[in-house]
């Protein structure tokens, strides 16, 4: 989230498209109804099926799955035909009137510099005109061809209002009332929020779907305002805090790069991520880049992380690819690549697409390591459980070692929440039986390893032996430990760069801030970002004062947010460019004549003037980007691709498959349905319900009670169809498996007209597995194919195609 | 009746109950209080409070959880009930049907309680120490990276990666956990290392 949930109530238009917050948020979701009820506010949802969020939405419109890009796109052509766009806002905040290079171009759904072989295009000139210096070149007046703005114009040129009806299945009238009450929100005293989550990121181009409410969002010019923004929901309780500290493939704590084989040492590392300023005068706070790239490395590895041996950059893994992301691992897994894997509270075989070669995959393992405090399929995939789980366990090889952890009930720590809250919270009860904090479980583990490592040798020990270590009880680092690591010390006497007599930080106290951070190893700090979170002044993340001064709903004294405790994101662009707030009743920051004041943390420094320094300091332009450079391999603008397994072919180029530049494996497209394959008319799309959380409440009792069995939804027509009856059985199938289900007829999901032709959405919730309280039930991942998002691999589970019969005496009759 | 009594003074002398002393000082006359007094005690007073956050979805719902016994005493916590916490500035005290029913999934009977231990080809558990789980890990994992650590690539430049093995992380655990697990994972070389955030 850029915003708060708090922050939603200073809202003028929530558009939920790409979610469904009052079914899967619902105590989020109480700050539209705040909105609504005492602002005025109003709600519009835009999904494939008439949601709870629809139930209480102003104004609802179908869409049909994964056709978001063609939606936004439209309206963007709609707010600059019709002149509803916040001009200051675009002219001086966002890269409008940045000149790209000669040449770039769009035809027939692709960029130029297509290549089909490598699937990829050729991103060279997606970047800016440049003079001596490198700044890039602009024309203020918008007049230059090459101007991104008028590059927008022309690739927004294609999605008129019937183009999107025909690919969208929306009804024209629907969208235009749609396109009218977001385009009032041009005006500077009106601010619309959106809201998504995995209805936009679970595609195959899903990072394009929020780029494209991105980019809305700038030309409204609601990013950074009260009430606006663009707000991710996220899922689990950590998955924020997660994400920040880098738990995943290509990542480093703070949002740094993992690097590449090509970057042969740290100097090579650094050399792409200098940042210099694209615009004169600007921030592009990137340039720091280094500071929190060493601090990072001497929390790692403390005294052996020194300037002659390159801060121990050998000790980092390299990658070859761009990520080892969990598709690519299971499919290595399933060629028989891969010997061991730990699942720690996750449920891969419930959670990642095409059930049958996950399980596959799995029983090549020599050893499965499962750490968590549920029973989950997972550790269990080689058990038989009749149709739910039919596998054989005798021609099962793998060693399965199921280890029980504690959960937030018995255990200590901050988890982040989607407004980026550091919030901690304490144990109130005992573990039961044997479980085990993880922390525990992996020290001891790992010391063990160590030892090995110690006593044998072995290949490369050193990032092992010399990993710091410094906790009290080594087998049980306490998360106050962990946390004042997190946020780094000095290691040595911090002076001020502009007064060597004065000291800013004493040898071995905490940071105050990141601020303070050096890139000559007297500072370490293991997640940049979270710098300020346990200072000298103690645990940051505790605090729980409510107040809310101004009433602005940004409760600064409550635990703490990153960065620097700012709760909204960008919030310099809420004021003009003389630094007033575009909305005098919705003050957020204001300039004094010296210094930026207000309510929030401001995001710029203190003392940069308006008109100077521009708001958006974490780009190297200082704005907003419109055009996205080579910042994603889809294109610089988001255009409109059809998912892999589509009902219709692209109306913009019918011999385009899916995202022309997702990988996909070999094998897994075999195991893909055809454009329009008559074999399977329908489109799948899976969700969650309100009663259930993923696959954990299946063994809370009373959710189960509550949602006890697994079931489709379908529309009246198909049921009509297909002569299948209300609570009927039925199958339903894709080119990957089939599975079974009660068949709940509803007039929520409708028909669709897409291309002249009527197509019927299933819905398949996504919580019933063969353990826990709940009724043993089909799994939706059995359905879904093994394709991600081009970008960061994401599984395409929204969108894909399979066709349905009645089943009356299946396996669950 | 204008009297300064905090949320949790009020549940101490509401639960305290019998003594007409303490109901008179909430303001109850006599007669009120002899009423209230053969009222059963009500269950929380007699409980230890303790802050938490939901573990569900990331709303991140303020709790307040209520258990027999003081775990900071270093007493045994039996968790009795859980309800919204009415300070949090988000949730205010309301939660959804996931959250409502926290306590279940605490307590809930399918909890991993043991370590256990599946052979190959076996279609059984045997309960396993944690020490000998330990060894077993911590054997498997020297071994298959002494096997296939990989220190240089074909054009000779220094990777130091570990292919065949992976981690997936848990974005349901907190920070720390997931700090300290970045560090032993990353340590190892390890890539192949994800969390629920990739889906």
């Amino acid at each position: 989230m850029t915003n708060a949930w708090t922050d939603i109530k200073n809202t003028d238009l929530v558009i939920v498209m790409g979610g469904n917050a009052a079914e899967a948020h619902p105590c989020g979701f109480k700050w539209v109804t705040e909105a609504k009820a005492h602002r005025g506010a109003k709600l519009i949802v835009v999904d494939p099926r008439f949601t709870r969020t629809a139930s209480v939405a102003d104004y609802y419109a179908p869409v049909r799955p994964g056709s978001d890009i063609a939606f936004l796109m439209g309206v963007i052509r709609y707010c600059i035909e019709n002149d509803r766009v916040q001009w200051e806002y675009v002219r001086n905040y966002t890269n409008a009137a940045l000149l790209v290079q000669e040449g770039f171009g769009w035809k027939d759904g692709l960029f130029d510099g297509y290549d089909p072989e490598k699937r990829a295009y050729d991103m060279d000139g997606w970047d800016y005109q440049r003079d001596d210096e490198g700044y890039a070149l602009t024309d203020p007046t918008l007049q230059d061809p090459n101007c991104v703005w008028n590059l927008l114009k022309k690739h927004v040129d294609v999605y008129t209002p019937d183009f999107v009806a025909d690919v969208c299945g929306t009804p024209k009238d629907r969208y235009l009332k749609i396109c009218e009450m977001i385009a009032e929100c041009s005006a500077p005293d009106r601010v619309m929020t959106s809201m998504y989550a995995l209805g936009w990121t679970q595609h195959s181009k899903g990072a394009q779907n929020i780029r494209g409410m991105a980019m809305l969002q700038l030309i409204l010019g609601n990013i950074g305002m009260p009430g606006g923004g663009v707000n991710a929901l996220r899922g689990h309780s950590n998955i924020q805090g997660l994400t920040d500290i880098g738990l995943l493939s290509h990542t480093i704590p703070g949002y740094l790069s993992m690097p590449k084989d090509d970057e042969v040492d740290f100097e090579t590392f650094m050399s792409t991520k200098l940042n210099k300023p694209t615009q004169r005068g600007q921030t592009s706070f990137w340039q720091n880049y280094r500071k929190f790239m060493v601090s990072f490395q001497k929390a790692m590895w403390g005294d052996a992380a020194t300037a002659e041996n390159d801060w121990a950059y050998d000790y980092l893994p390299k990658l070859d690819v761009p990520y080892y992301d969990i598709l690519r691992f299971f499919d290595m897994m399933s060629k028989g690549q891969v010997n061991l894997y730990f699942c720690q509270g996750f449920n891969p075989l419930m959670s990642f697409p095409n059930r049958a070669k996950l399980t596959e995959a799995l029983s090549k393992l020599k050893l499965l390591v499962v750490m968590d405090p549920l029973q989950t399929e997972t550790a269990h995939f080689w058990e038989n459980h009749g149709p739910f789980n039919d596998v054989d366990p005798a021609q099962i090889a793998t060693e399965v070692l199921e280890l029980p952890t504690t959960c937030f009930a018995e255990d200590e720590g901050a988890t982040v929440n989607s407004g980026r809250w550091l919030q901690w919270h304490w144990p109130g009860a005992t573990p039961p039986g044997q479980a085990k904090p993880d922390t525990w479980i992996l020290s001891n583990v790992f010391l063990r390893v160590k030892e090995l490592y110690r006593t044998e040798g072995g290949p490369f020990p050193d990032p092992i032996l010399n990993l710091t270590w410094d906790y009290e009880d080594p087998y049980e680092p306490t998360p106050a430990e962990l946390a004042k690591e997190m946020n780094g010390r000095a290691l040595s006497t911090l002076y001020d760069p502009t007064d060597p007599a004065k000291v800013l930080v004493e040898a071995g106290q905490q940071l105050p801030n990141f601020a303070v951070m050096r890139d000559d190893g007297s500072t370490m700090s293991g997640c940049w970002i979270y710098a300020g979170s346990w200072t000298e002044d103690g645990n940051m993340m505790a605090r729980r004062d409510n107040s809310d001064p101004g009433d602005v709903g940004l409760f600064l004294n409550w635990t703490f947010a990153w960065p620097a405790n700012r709760r909204i994101l960008y919030n310099r662009a809420s004021a003009d460019l003389a630094g007033k707030p575009w909305d005098p009743a919705r003050k957020l920051l204001e300039w004094d004549g010296e210094r930026w004041t207000g309510y929030d943390v401001p995001d710029i420094s203190p003392t940069a003037k308006p008109g100077e320094v521009m708001p958006f300091i974490m780009t190297d332009e200082g704005v907003g980007r419109l055009f996205s450079r080579k910042g994603l391999k889809d294109g610089p603008f988001p255009t409109h691709m059809e998912p892999f397994e589509s009902p219709v072919p692209n109306a913009l180029n019918a011999s385009l498959r899916g995202n022309p530049v997702a990988r996909v494996f070999s094998n897994d497209l075999e195991q893909m349905a055809g454009i329009a394959d008559p074999d399977f008319p329908c489109v799948g799309t899976t969700y969650r319900l309100t009663e259930h959380f993923h696959y954990w409440t299946k063994h809370s009792r009373v959710n189960a009670v509550l949602q006890p069995e697994f079931f489709v939804e379908i529309s009246e027509e198909l049921a009509a169809e297909k002569g299948i009856r209300k609570g009927g059985q039925v199958r339903v199938w894709s080119k990957r498996g089939e599975v079974f289900a009660k068949a709940v007829v509803t007039k929520r999901i409708r028909p669709m007209l897409v291309g002249g032709k009527s197509i019927h959405v299933i819905g398949i919730p996504i919580h019933w597995g063969f353990m826990g309280a709940a009724r043993k039930g089909y799994s939706a991942n059995t359905l879904t194919p093994f394709v991600g998002d081009a970008n960061i691999d994401t599984p395409e589970f929204k969108a894909f195609l399979v066709n349905i019969e009645a089943a009356e005496k299946g396996p669950l009759a | 009746m204008n009297i300064d009594l905090s949320r949790r003074g009020f549940l101490k002398l509401a639960g305290a109950g019998v003594a007409a002393t303490s109901l008179g000082a909430m303001g109850f006359d006599a007669a009120e209080a002899a009423e209230a007094a053969h009222v059963r005690a009500f269950k929380l007073a007699t409980t230890t409070e303790t802050r938490n956050i939901c573990t569900y979805c990331s709303v991140a719902c303020g709790i307040i959880m209520y258990s027999k016994g003081d775990l900071k005493a270093g007493e045994h916590a039996e968790l009795i009930h859980i309800e919204g916490d009415a300070d949090h500035p988000t949730n205010r005290g309301t939660l959804c049907p996931k959250g409502s029913a926290l306590k279940d999934f605490v307590k809930s009977e399918t909890r991993a309680t043991q370590p256990r231990y599946r052979a190959a080809h076996s279609s059984e558990w045997q309960e396993i120490t944690w020490d000998a789980a330990f060894d077993k890990m911590a054997r498997a994992l020297k071994d298959d990276r002494d096997q296939n650590f990989i220190e240089k690539n074909e054009k000779g430049q220094t990777v130091n990666r570990w292919l065949t093995t992976g981690f997936l992380a848990a974005s349901g655990s907190t920070n720390e956990t997931g700090w300290l697990t970045y560090k032993t994972v990353r340590s190892m070389g390890i890539l192949a290392f994800d969390n629920q955030a990739r889906v």
